[in-house]
């Protein structure tokens, strides 16, 4: 039994008869909801434990129902539509941030080839030579839906989210950009199941004289990448601790303080599919895709074919959901301006060395190991130089205070003495006095 | 195989490719027009955004994912977000004057629109007009990412960086057009605020009140100091100083 027959190929695509097709959108789509609908639940769950808290549990099993309750009632309460609104743009807005969302699932691998009803097809919507980039498109075009939610509604504060949350898409999608960049570089492809191909394979590395057996994830391979990826994905799905645009304490519920019944309940769904889509690309980026974990395939052979790969692949995306939520129990809100310093002076600087760094070891692979070690060793010459003629930006030791003193010009505002003592009130001393017998006599007289 | 023999093999159009051009090319013509038309900018901005989005569909559909993507994450999703972000830093209720503010612009950049279209087209059209097409398969020989990039970084490498340079010294220009420079040292913190409170030559304190010891409790009169001087900070600056006379300070007789 081989299994390298499994993986999916670009040629399987496009080769289903369309109920097969219907089917596994229809799938993906309801994915998306279920995941919403358990998503609330399991975050409220979470946050509950973390807050030594039980969180809903009243309603079916665990609550587990409490999510399609508040999503039925959402659904009977009024629409109110301010005057001030731009009426097209106000109703447009979240089904822009819903189509986008949900789109992007059409691309997750969530398994190998498997056979239904007789046809051998992926466990995938669809693929495309440059999928990945058709994540990122989705997710760029999702944030016209909170910028125009928060301009139509011709209200402050929700203008304030939706421009907190265009300048935030800007600044962290270049670093989501640039850290799939280097996963670009060692799978060589765009395409999703490319990409989760890519990481079955155990590359042979050699690193200074040794040959090691490297672990295909990339979230091993390529940490820096993968770090800057999953810090950049919690600014873009606007998660806590990055969630500005809809910042409790400082502007209501920013984008969709207007928003309300069934429009509200779309955005609420955006919010959460997007959290789950997004989690999902984490996985097949990095994580290995649908691949079972280390373990689990030393002991079973079987564990990368048929439908067994669906389970680990919800196992992983259910991991990422967890990190969500366990980084909004745990983190405070960044404030604006730390949380645009973090995206433009720390992650995207990070990213361009790590970026550079890959490159040169990955082109001088192929080289004899002695003009190797040279160039190396040259680069961390040149670094050491550097390092140790940097100009040094430490300010002047702060003069003290008697030089501070002493070098004031003249006419300045008086001082006292620096070394003035106060000395005791005359009167302090004569109050204790004529107090002290005075309750003595009276606590006596009582005690007695 | 010339522009001419590919046309018209291409002729036969699958279905799927017919009914998407179909559905979207309107829109892109309605957005296109609307974005024209619209009287609010914001709506203008979006029916651009309608007829990008159109456009990279349709670069999809002519076997450009890449390029169509690329369309949508770059034009669409970063360059008119920030646009975007421009027009409602604006304010919502700005929509374009019908009055010239600039005497002849209308007809300045009719002119030179034209003119500039008409210059592009013709030496578009002089450099190609020779020439062959490739082919899709030949172009795609190696994959489509793949030939974009060989093309992108060795043939039109200069190309590319002139334009990226020119891009970045107009970015540059902008910010320093815009960006009043306050540099560190310049800010004052709340040490450096009290140290120039008491400066030589700055009153710490409270500066009087208009009309304290003053003949008028009027707030252009200024204060009077305990030795009968003028008190200059107790009046605004924007005020004259206002010295009542004898006469005005004397009563009207009007009091009962």
């Amino acid at each position: 039994m081989t299994f390298l027959a499994q993986e999916p190929t670009l040629a399987d695509f496009g080769q289903d008869p369309w109920w097969l097709v219907l089917i596994k959108v229809v799938f993906a789509f309801a994915f998306g909801l279920l995941a919403t609908l358990l998503g609330v639940w399991f975050e409220r769950r979470v946050v509950g434990r973390m807050a030594v808290r039980p969180g809903p549990n009243q309603l079916g099993p665990f609550g587990l129902l409490q999510t399609l309750a508040d999503g039925m009632k959402m659904a009977f309460k009024e629409d109110i539509l301010p005057r001030s609104a731009d009426k097209v743009v106000y109703f447009f807005a979240p089904v822009i941030s819903v189509v986008c969302a949900v789109t992007a699932l059409s691309v997750m691998p969530f398994g190998p080839m498997v056979s239904i009803f007789g046809h051998q097809t992926p466990l995938q919507v669809t693929d495309v030579s440059v999928s990945v980039l058709l994540v990122l498109a989705c997710s760029s075009m999702a944030v016209y839906g909170v910028v125009l939610a928060g301009w139509a509604s011709g209200s402050t504060y929700p203008l304030l989210g939706g421009l907190r949350s265009a300048a935030q898409l800007i600044s962290y999608e270049v670093a989501l950009g640039l850290s799939i960049v280097a996963v670009f570089m060692l799978s060589g492809t765009m395409s999703t199941s490319g990409i989760v191909a890519a990481q079955g394979e155990r590359p042979q590395l050699e690193f200074f004289g040794f040959d090691i057996s490297a672990p295909g994830w990339y979230a091993i391979l390529l940490f820096p990448s993968f770090v800057i990826f999953f810090i950049a994905i919690v600014g873009e799905t606007n998660r806590a601790p990055f969630d500005l645009p809809e910042a409790e304490s400082e502007l209501v519920a920013g984008f969709m303080t207007e928003y309300s019944s069934l429009k509200f309940a779309l955005i609420m769904l955006s919010e959460y599919v997007a959290m789950v889509t997004m989690s999902a690309f984490t996985v097949t980026l990095f994580l290995g895709g649908w691949r079972a974990p280390w373990p689990i395939t030393y002991f079973w052979d079987g564990a990368n074919s048929g439908w067994w790969p669906m389970l680990w692949f919800f196992g992983k995306v259910l991991l990422l959901v967890f990190v969500f939520v366990w980084l909004r129990g745990t983190l405070p809100r960044l404030r604006y301006d730390q949380f645009m310093r973090l995206g433009w002076k720390v992650l995207l600087p990070l990213n361009l060395v790590w970026i550079l760094v890959l490159a040169g070891w990955l082109k001088t692979q192929g080289w004899e190991r002695a003009d190797r070690l040279i160039l190396y060793g040259a680069i961390a010459g040149v670094v050491l130089i550097v390092t140790l003629f940097w100009p040094n930006r430490q300010p002047a030791p702060k003069p003290t205070l008697a030089e501070e003193v002493n070098n004031r010009p003249a006419g300045s505002f008086p001082l006292p003495p620096l070394d003035l003592q106060v000395p005791p009130s005359p009167r302090t001393q004569r109050i204790v006095a004529e107090r002290e017998p005075a309750n003595l006599a009276d606590t006596d007289s009582r005690e007695v | 195989m010339t522009t001419q023999t590919v046309l018209a093999a291409a002729g036969s159009v699958p279905g799927g490719e017919a009914v998407t051009f179909w559905i979207l090319a309107p829109l892109a013509l309605i957005g296109a027009i609307g974005m024209v038309a619209a009287r609010n900018a914001v709506h203008s901005a979006l029916m651009l955004v309608l007829t990008m989005l159109c456009l990279g569909v349709f670069y999809v559909v002519q076997a450009g994912p890449f390029i169509g993507l690329v369309q949508i994450i770059v034009y669409t999703g970063a360059i008119m977000m920030l646009f975007l972000f421009v027009l409602m830093l604006v304010g919502r209720g700005a929509s374009d004057s019908v009055i010239e503010t600039l005497r002849g612009q209308r007809v300045a950049a009719l002119v030179l629109g034209v003119g500039f279209a008409g210059l592009v087209g013709t030496g578009m059209y002089r450099a190609l007009a020779g020439s062959t097409a490739a082919g899709l398969a030949q172009a795609n020989a190696e994959g489509n990412v793949q030939g974009i990039a060989r093309l992108l970084f060795t043939r039109y490498v200069l190309a590319f960086e002139l334009t990226s340079a020119l891009l970045i010294t107009a970015a540059v220009g902008a910010m320093v057009l815009a960006h009043i420079e306050r540099r560190r040292e310049d800010r004052m913190d709340q040490s450096a605020t009290m140290r120039a409170r008491f400066r030589p030559g700055n009153y710490p304190g409270p500066k009087p009140g208009p009309g304290v010891f003053a003949t008028s409790s009027s707030v252009a009169t200024p204060a009077r100091l305990p030795d009968g001087r003028l008190a200059e900070q107790s009046t605004p600056e924007i005020l004259p100083v206002r010295e009542l006379t004898a006469e005005d300070t004397t009563l009207k007789g009007t009091e009962k």
